[in-house]
């Protein structure tokens, strides 16, 4: 199966390098708006044998997508296919939400997998993602393994078309969320409605979130990441 | 010979000192991990790009801190993103001011702005006299035909 041999051809640590075969090395658009963030992620996901594109803020990307406003051009700028796109969610101007929102409302994009990093690990925000299409919530700092995960994603989708596994994955992060509803997630000390977060919203005005307390260990985001805390 | 591998034992120690005592954590791990033949200077420039941000977002913070109505959420945005990149190169106790340093924000707490800054000002300077002193001994090592021990 081409999947199969485009899992081995990227791992360059076997010698293998570049795969010259492959004419279809996935193609990441990476948003965010900290420098030291971008460089770190790009090297994760060369590593990883993916392109990168690295842009500061989500109206680079949406004009590398070609979805500015003022633009119509249904094609990226330079006609590279994108293959996922993550995205950090706290950003000034157009926030990783803001953004995944703009991209599931393009015919065109819909379908590429979005991706969001955040450094916070909110419920709220995470399910909020996570029902506007997001296909995983990565917590920040991001790690190897994050991205090697991340590699599934775009291998299913390139293996299996229009299987939606994402959606499986959904449903898995949705349930465990559930379970966690009765330990007290970060955000059971605020309301949901000291989170109003409207689209306009800074993503700076995060009133209520004491991002020291470190989450359960349970947390669908957390187990993933076993270090750290906050 | 015995200077190189005296220079890469004084080199591992070094390091897990930094980690004893919290300067640095796992993420500083994860960056090594990162770096290889093709790259071989990854570390040394990601953690370039952390200080020039941080000096960066030090000065904006004295600056918003000297004002005389203080903008909390611009110095919460500074601190966010402080505590970001920190975060990000495994800088763990520049991280864990910073945390501190965003509740006091939220609590619109001049004085304990004021002291955070302080003290972050303070961890940051410390971890980067580590840092440039790790990597010094890094260049070392190689100019001495050494490799880097592996992480």
């Amino acid at each position: 199966m081409e999947g199969g041999n485009v899992v081995v051809s990227r791992r360059s640590n076997d010698g293998f390098g570049v795969s010259p075969y492959d004419p279809e090395e996935a193609h990441v658009l990476a948003v965010d708006d900290s420098l030291v963030d971008r460089k770190i992620i790009e090297k994760l996901l060369k590593i990883s044998s993916c392109k990168v594109t690295a842009v500061d803020s989500g109206r680079r990307a949406l004009q590398f997508l070609g979805l500015d406003e003022e633009k119509s051009s249904s094609v990226s700028f330079d006609g590279l296919k994108v293959d996922l796109i993550i995205t950090d969610y706290c950003m000034p101007g157009m926030t990783g939400y803001e953004l995944l929102k703009k991209i599931k409302e393009s015919s065109t994009f819909r379908e590429i997998p979005v991706v969001i990093m955040s450094s916070e690990n909110v419920l709220a925000r995470i399910d909020r993602c996570l029902e506007e299409g997001a296909e995983d919530f990565i917590m920040k700092p991001v790690k190897l393994s994050d991205v090697k995960r991340l590699k599934d994603y775009m291998m299913r989708e390139v293996g299996f078309g229009s299987e939606n596994n994402g959606g499986i994955d959904k449903r898995k992060l949705q349930e465990s969320c559930d379970l966690n509803s009765s330990e007290p997630p970060v955000t059971s000390s605020t309301s949901p409605s000291q989170l109003p977060e409207p689209p306009s919203r800074s993503p700076i005005s995060s009133p209520s979130v004491p991002s020291s307390i470190p989450t359960p260990l349970d947390s669908p985001i957390r187990r993933l990441k076993i270090t750290n805390t906050g | 010979m015995d200077g190189v591998v005296q220079l890469q034992k004084q080199l591992v120690d070094y390091i897990a000192s930094l980690f004893h005592e919290g300067f640095l954590d796992e993420q500083f791990n994860q960056l090594q991990q990162l770096q290889d033949e093709s790259n071989p200077d990854f570390v040394v420039e990601v953690v370039s790009l952390f200080f020039e941000d941080s000096e960066r977002l030090l000065n904006e913070l004295a600056k918003a801190l000297e004002q005389k109505t203080i903008d909390f959420r611009k110095v919460d945005a500074h601190v966010h993103q402080f505590k970001g990149s920190s975060s990000s190169i495994g800088a763990h106790r520049v991280q864990k001011v910073c945390i501190a340093f965003r509740n006091y924000c939220e609590e619109q707490n001049v004085e304990g702005c004021l002291k955070c800054l302080q003290q972050v000002k303070h961890e940051y300077s410390l971890v980067r006299n580590k840092l440039e002193t790790l990597f010094q001994l890094e260049k070392q090592i190689i100019a001495a035909g050494g490799s880097l021990p592996a992480t």
